[in-house]
């Protein structure tokens, strides 16, 4: 399947699919303003307040093509979920994006050390999203 | 009034919240993915930023008041609260959670209390200016759904 351009959509046999993006906040705020900005790029999005809810909707769902998970949540943090994700045979291949609104650099290298496709500073912007629209799980 | 005076008024009003300090370019990030698909976009964040503040300020308040706190349960509220200010623009509540953060830091309950006050002040003169925003955006879709009808 050949990579997405412009954010939106993928090739696959059967015509063009939405590219799927998971995105893991506990806050509510951060929820709406990530998912309208993935949104904005014509990503189809599911949002979810927790580590553990986004590990219930991977068992379930098989097309999901990037993970974009906040870093500090109670109960499982974000980088808990990326250690779960690149655990798993089934969940390995999707690209997980984390987002914290602390520039702290030994956890940004752990991250990406520990498979993270990229480490986003919060607020979010819309230049973020742009630079993640080729790295999609095609 | 007419929308252009509607229209008029509300951008004096955030105009001035820049200009005052209460809100910074993130607000303006927000305004800018509101579109035709969402034209409640900007709304629906101030309404979920007021709702999660108020609860943090409260639970914060209840965590203040104890004989010993525990600063580990206040600091990650501040955290809460400082991320969705900064997420929303709210740039005067960001800051006083950022000082408030670092009294935390330091154990010290009296400059916790202060910077508390100090988060609510500036807080509630923000949610006196998001209320008065909301009310002329929600007349300014009203004249346009008139319109189009």
């Amino acid at each position: 399947m050949s990579s997405p351009r412009g954010g939106g959509k993928e090739r696959g046999g059967d015509g063009e699919r939405q590219i799927h993006v998971l995105a893991v906040d506990d806050s509510s705020v951060d929820r709406a303003v990530i998912a309208k900005l993935l949104r904005s790029s014509k990503y189809r999005v599911t949002a979810v307040d927790s580590a553990k809810k986004a590990l219930e909707l991977l068992g379930t769902e098989t097309n999901v093509n990037m993970i974009i998970t906040d870093y500090s949540m109670p109960e499982m943090t974000g980088y808990e979920l990326l250690k779960r994700v690149k655990e798993s045979p089934k969940l390995r291949e999707i690209p997980v994006v984390i987002m914290s609104s602390e520039n702290d650099p030994d956890k940004i290298n752990r991250c990406l050390e520990d498979g993270a496709e990229d480490f986003l500073l919060k607020p979010v912007r819309p230049s973020d999203v742009s630079r993640l629209c080729g790295r999609m799980r095609s | 009034m007419s929308l252009m005076a509607l229209r008029e008024r509300l951008n004096v009003l955030v105009n001035s919240m820049f200009l005052e300090g209460l809100l910074d370019q993130q607000f303006r990030q927000l305004q800018m993915l509101q579109d035709a698909s969402s034209p409640g976009f900007v709304a629906e964040v101030i309404t979920l930023f007021c709702e999660d503040s108020e609860r943090m300020l409260t639970e914060l308040t209840k965590l203040l008041d104890q004989a010993v706190v525990d600063y580990q349960k206040v600091d990650a509220y501040v955290h809460q609260l400082k991320g969705s200010s900064s997420s929303v623009g709210a740039q005067n509540v960001k800051l006083a959670c950022i000082q408030f953060k670092q009294f935390c830091e330091e154990n010290n309950k009296e400059g916790c209390l202060s910077a508390l006050n100090m988060v609510k002040h500036q807080y509630y003169s923000l949610r006196s200016k998001f209320d008065t925003m909301l009310q002329l955006e929600q007349r300014i879709q009203a004249y346009d759904s008139e319109q189009q009808n």
